[in-house]
């Protein structure tokens, strides 16, 4: 038996996400770098703009829905034309991004199709027919590797776990528009309004590199010196628990158990002193560096790079230091 | 108004993992557990809804007997009445879709106007039970709900879903359906010492797994591992900070290579 990948292409603000990269690259190692099998599903109107990126990432076929009613994600209409393209041309592996949409509605999607459903894995890959994925638990204590055991598998990939890979930037979109015959009897929770976060900096689950602070930042207005030292970089901040539970910064920031699970390249835990909750949100980063004035903070334990001092000393030197390499 | 909490016993954040005979299980000798955490929003939900409209609220877990105290905790909160599904001597392998399944025999059964869900585990973390539990059910499932705003009496709700980089998707929708709770949406209450004695009375049925998952898991756990260990870190103090920064910025760039 050979597999069928469909890979769903997030879009948002009619941005195509940068998981769309991840995933396609992810499914590409798992079918062998064979591409014939490796298509992708675009959802709203005005989506064919991104049907060449995804070619350049290596979709060999791109479907293209133009409903309005897929405009912003509102759940059962995305879940019924994704349900219909599945089914029509029987897919047997179907990946998308473990965003708040994707972990939203794959879990339905899995259940509508029969199939079995890994979820947030950090990599996924097939044994025969066996589609096999790693998938941390215990708050990133430790991992599993699971089988499906289901003739269809549905798998969300963690954002920032791997680099998109263009196979070749010159590749002309093959498309294929599809019309979904929708049972609105079933849309009984729609979106009425959409409203747009404050910040244009990336969202922390997609965030190369974040900057965070917790209640040593001591109040709202100090954060103003992690934005500055982000910006820089073009990173996010961040903050822990015990921050926002203090009312520094809003929850959307928050890193950890109750918060985000973010996975940068680049940590800079300011203040934070490592509990176990904000631990199990950002262990996977790939480089982390710690700056506390307590020597014994468990974060350093954890970290790649510390600095012992005052934050309120090291962060502006450090924009400073970030300045000279950028520039 | 009918409301459904689904609710889980999981081990306590602070739980040291040991994997044991050669990574095929976890060793649980030494758990202690608790009520997952965001669980608790989705019983306080509950209850707060029942203020509001009057019906009846139950709980439901899936586990073993230590499951019961989860259970016992939402009846000390305020919930009515508690539904044990019993996983012991369950000897098959269990996944989301097992569990939402076995949860699905029951929302069958009681017919619920909403049902509540926590967000996440702290042990499995996927989140997939709840919209598994809507959808076999062929309800909607609002997840990371912040704020609900009741309409028409109970019978529809506005509900402000937190999505991310601070958007937030407003939607509007009928009932029955299930919510998961945002941790901004309430603040869940102590059971207090006369909750806590009700609690012992209020019942709680018993419900084996082995009649209610009448499929097999479609997933299945091979081995488990630890994550590899970190080498330890460069820790710089004492020194000038412009100096120590400098050091670290460098080597951001040519060690670490992430800058």
């Amino acid at each position: 038996m050979s597999h069928k990948v469909l890979v769903y292409a997030e879009v948002r603000n009619g941005k195509l996400k940068s998981t769309a990269g991840e995933t396609l690259a992810e499914a590409k190692k798992m079918l062998g770098g064979k591409l014939e099998n490796l298509h992708a599903v675009l959802l709203g109107e005005g989506c064919e703009q991104h049907a060449k990126t995804l070619a350049t990432f290596g979709a060999s076929k791109i479907y293209v829905v133009d409903a309005p009613e897929t405009n912003t994600y509102q759940g059962e209409p995305t879940i019924q034309a994704l349900d219909q393209i599945i089914k029509k041309n029987n897919y047997t592996i179907i990946v998308g991004s473990a965003s708040p949409t994707g972990r939203d509605f794959f879990p339905r999607l899995a259940i509508r199709n029969n199939g079995a459903m890994l979820t947030d894995v950090v990599s996924f890959s097939l044994e025969g027919d066996s589609v096999v994925a790693d998938i941390p638990m215990y708050l990133g204590k430790c991992a599993k590797l699971a089988v499906s055991q289901s003739a269809i598998a549905f798998i969300t990939l963690r954002p920032n776990v791997r680099p998109a890979e263009v196979v070749d930037s010159n590749a002309q979109p093959t498309i294929e528009k599809f019309s979904c015959q929708f049972d609105v009897s079933k849309f009984t929770a729609k979106v009425v309004e959409v409203r747009k976060g404050a910040s244009e900096r990336p969202d922390l689950t997609e965030a190369n590199i974040i900057i965070s602070g917790g209640r040593a930042m001591a109040s709202k207005d100090n954060f103003k010196i992690l934005f500055e030292c982000a910006d820089v970089v073009h990173g996010s901040v961040g903050a822990s628990r015990a921050a926002v539970d203090s009312g520094y910064a809003p929850y959307d920031m928050q890193v950890g158990q109750t918060g985000k699970t973010v996975n940068p390249s680049l940590y800079i835990a300011c203040g934070i002193s490592g509990s176990i909750q904000h631990l199990s949100g950002m262990r996977t980063s790939k480089c982390i560096v710690a700056i506390n004035t307590d020597a014994d903070a468990p974060i350093f334990q954890k970290a790649d790079y510390g600095i012992i001092a005052d934050l309120f000393q090291v962060v502006p030197i450090l924009t400073k230091e970030f300045k000279k390499i950028i520039e | 108004m009918k409301i459904l909490v689904l609710a889980k016993h999981v081990p306590d954040t602070e739980t040291v993992i040991k994997i044991v005979s050669g990574g095929k299980s976890i060793d649980e000798a030494d758990f202690k557990y608790m009520v997952n955490p965001c669980d608790e929003y989705a019983m306080e939900e509950a209850i707060r809804t029942q203020e509001k409209f009057k019906g009846e609220s139950v709980v439901i877990s899936v586990g073993p007997a230590r499951s019961q105290e989860t259970i016992r905790k939402g009846l000390a909160m305020g919930i009515d009445r508690g539904v044990w599904i019993n996983t012991e001597g369950f000897s098959s392998a269990l996944d989301s879709y097992s569990v939402a399944l076995a949860i699905s025999k029951v929302v069958a059964e009681e017919k619920p106007d909403l049902i509540f869900a926590g967000l996440n585990t702290t042990d499995e973390g996927a989140g997939n039970v709840g919209p598994m539990v809507a959808e076999f059910a062929r309800i909607p499932s609002l997840i990371n709900i912040s704020k609900i705003e009741w309409q028409n009496e109970g019978k529809a709700l506005r509900a402000f879903r937190d999505v991310e980089g601070g958007i937030v998707e407003v939607y509007d929708a009928q009932l029955p359906l299930l919510i998961a709770p945002h941790q901004n949406l309430n603040d869940p209450r102590f059971p207090s010492l006369p909750g806590i004695m009700k609690a012992k009375k209020k019942p709680i049925a018993e419900k084996k797994a082995a009649d209610l998952i009448t499929d097999k898991a479609k997933v299945e756990v091979r081995q488990y591992k630890l994550p590899p260990e970190k080498a330890p870190g460069k820790i710089y103090k004492g020194k000038p900070v412009e100096e120590m920064v400098a050091e670290v910025v460098k080597l951001l760039r040519s060690e670490a290579k992430v800058i």
